[in-house]
């Protein structure tokens, strides 16, 4: 600046400040009030163009607008972002090109859609997006929870709800309820030994075949009553969502996880002593039925 | 003294005073409006004040500062409302003093997250968030925990909000004209004479935060979580009609 201004009679503000600080009175850089200037002519369409300047109880509503079917009949009212939001839901190029797949999956069967590859890649790439943003944060990305225990693996193939389509669209729909009492103070801890032997021991772990014994006796008769929802072969109710025991697969217990036979009983023993209770929430009404339908298809794909 | 160019650049505090003139203008044109314009709270049914219980556990999420990394304003966008439902309402914090939009999203917008998760997960996910998604960078809150909840002075916190027009009731007029707005149930929670076992009375209706022998931080903040964004029914209306409020 100083350079640029040498040899030119630069006129100063007047001001001095501790006696010879003075200040250029320069002319503003011809872009920088050009931009100015454009700026005000874009506030100036804006103020014309949208709602802008409150009067009284109302304001300004703008010459823009926006038409959507509201009510089934059309309305054209001035431009704002909820009615803007509405016509993008009905009319947008992204919706209208997602609406017919979801319209082509809507009215499919769950064998049509698994059998239409175009169809089964759509119901994959929309359902893990549904799957990432409501279902996760319990069941894991892509259906493996963090640990075994608070959540089940739905990528195994074993269902404590059952695994047909019908079965895990309710799961989906009403939620579920997983319960066992606790039996802890019911039983004491020597039955609750037994009864862990002899669990394990239906998926075909070592174990003290003499506990064992005494195990099978409370489990199958009235004393444990745990027939009554796992069946006397062990197999579980799935009406009742009780746990396959003889699978090998864990979904309360962490038996996988335990170093050694004697953590293996010690994780048995905690949940017949502090039983379970698991909620799945209900998903109806948070989500609509063609999304449900989605994620029914996508749940059922992971577990086979 | 002239008002010149010079006599405000050289007097540091006509300069601070008129600075705040130019400024507060700017915001008085943008705040006052919203309070004369007839439309800016939209009719809606179900929006109510929050219980005792569900206040001490809205103090504990500000004091957490859950709001620097959590937002409680979903927009009227495609992707919004495809994540999180639909859009907030400006009905639906109406009886927020301070509300909780936020605009700083680290984690996801909770506007909507009321009975989207069991209360048994929010216990886990508070205590700490890697217990149940491996990749969460949320910070651990232990203690909601093994504190109790302090709610000596859960009146006094009710009435200061009744001073900023929360309908809290005191008298028996007022009682009487929440039953008529409200039902009898939530005209209860909101007497402001009864509210320690009001509060009592809810942490007990439910397992918060997985033990009902006690009454901790935790079963506040989970009672709070698990309300919000519960209170309108969008099943009751077309879309049409919020967007007449606008
Ligand atoms: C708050 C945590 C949580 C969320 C979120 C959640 N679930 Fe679940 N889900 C559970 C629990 C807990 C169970 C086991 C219930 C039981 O113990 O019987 C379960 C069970 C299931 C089952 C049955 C598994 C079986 O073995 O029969 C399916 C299917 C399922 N969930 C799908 C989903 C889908 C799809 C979503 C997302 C829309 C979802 N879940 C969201 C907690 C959750
Ligand atoms: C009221 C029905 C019911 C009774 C009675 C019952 N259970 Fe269960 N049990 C369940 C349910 C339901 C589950 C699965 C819980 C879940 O997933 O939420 C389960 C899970 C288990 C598990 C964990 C399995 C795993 O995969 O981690 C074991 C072990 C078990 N039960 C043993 C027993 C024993 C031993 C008894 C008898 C003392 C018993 N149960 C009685 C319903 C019952
Ligand atoms: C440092 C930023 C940060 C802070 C502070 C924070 N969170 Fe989070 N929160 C996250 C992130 C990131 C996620 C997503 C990952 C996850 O689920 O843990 C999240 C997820 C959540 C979710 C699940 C939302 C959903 O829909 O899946 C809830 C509920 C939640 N936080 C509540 C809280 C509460 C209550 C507090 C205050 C006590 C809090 N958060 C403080 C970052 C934060």
């Amino acid at each position: 600046m100083v350079e640029q201004n040498r040899g030119k009679a630069v006129q100063t503000t007047g001001h001095a400040w501790d006696g010879d600080l003075q200040e250029f009175n320069n002319p503003l850089p011809r872009w920088w009030l050009w931009s100015f200037y454009a700026t005000v002519i874009f506030a100036i369409i804006y103020w014309v163009w949208y709602p802008a300047w409150p009067i009284a109880s109302s304001f300004t509503k703008g010459i823009g607008t926006v038409t959507y079917q509201s009510g089934g009949k059309e309305v054209t009212t001035h431009w704002n972002t909820r009615g803007e939001l509405i016509e993008e839901m009905q009319r947008g190029s992204e919706t209208l090109k997602q609406q017919a797949y979801l319209e082509k999956v809507a009215a499919a069967s769950y064998d049509e859609i698994a059998n239409d590859p175009e169809m089964s890649a759509f119901t994959q790439s929309m359902a893990k997006v549904l799957f990432a943003d409501n279902c996760a944060a319990c069941h894991g990305i892509g259906g493996t929870p963090a640990k075994i225990g608070q959540y089940p693996n739905l990528r195994d193939d074993a269902w404590l709800w059952g695994g047909e389509i019908v079965q895990i669209q309710h799961t989906i729909e009403a939620g579920r309820t997983g319960f066992m009492p606790a039996f802890g103070s019911v039983l004491g801890e020597d039955k609750i030994e037994q009864l862990a032997n002899y669990v394990l021991s239906l998926s075909g772990h070592e174990v003290d075949a003499t506990k064992a014994d005494a195990g099978r006796a409370i489990f199958q008769g009235t004393e444990g009553g745990c027939h009554y929802c796992h069946t006397p072969s062990g197999k579980g109710l799935a009406s009742q969502g009780a746990a396959n025991l003889t699978d090998a697969i864990w979904t309360v217990a962490d038996v996988p996880g335990a170093s050694d036979d004697k953590a293996r009983i010690q994780a048995v023993e905690a949940v017949i002593a502090n039983g379970v209770q698991r909620q799945m929430p209900a998903w109806q009404g948070r989500l609509n039925d063609t999304e449900i339908k989605l994620l029914t298809a996508y749940v059922h794909s992971l577990g086979s | 003294m002239k008002l010149s160019h010079e006599s405000i650049e050289i007097n540091a505090g006509l300069m601070i005073v008129l600075t705040l003139i130019a400024i507060s203008i700017g915001g008085l044109v943008e705040i006052v409006p919203l309070y004369y314009i007839k439309d800016t709270i939209e009719k809606v049914e179900g929006v109510r004040p929050y219980t005792p219980l569900e206040q001490r556990g809205r103090d504990i999420y500000i004091r957490e500062g859950c709001y620097t990394c959590h937002s409680q304003m979903i927009r009227p966008f495609r992707d919004e409302d495809m994540r999180y439902g639909h859009y907030s309402l400006a009905a639906e914090s109406k009886y927020d003093h301070p509300f909780q939009w936020g605009s700083k999203r680290t984690g996801p917008d909770l506007g909507r997250v009321g009975r989207k998760y069991s209360n048994a997960w929010h216990t886990q996910h508070l205590n700490n968030p890697r217990d149940v998604v491996p990749e969460s960078i949320m910070p651990n809150y232990p203690w909601l925990l093994r504190n109790e909840l302090d709610f000596s002075d859960i009146a006094d916190r009710m009435r200061a909000l009744k001073i900023v027009g929360v309908p809290y009731s005191e008298s028996e007029e007022e009682y009487l004209a929440n039953v008529e707005q409200f039902g009898v149930e939530m005209a209860e929670q909101f007497d402001i004479n009864k509210a320690d076992q009001s509060l009592i009375t809810q942490a007990q209706s439910e397992d918060w935060d997985g033990d009902r022998s006690r009454l901790t931080e935790m079963d506040a903040l989970v009672a709070y979580l698990q309300v919000l964004g519960t209170m309108v029914d969008f099943s009751k209306y077309d879309e049409g009609y919020f967007a007449e409020f606008r």
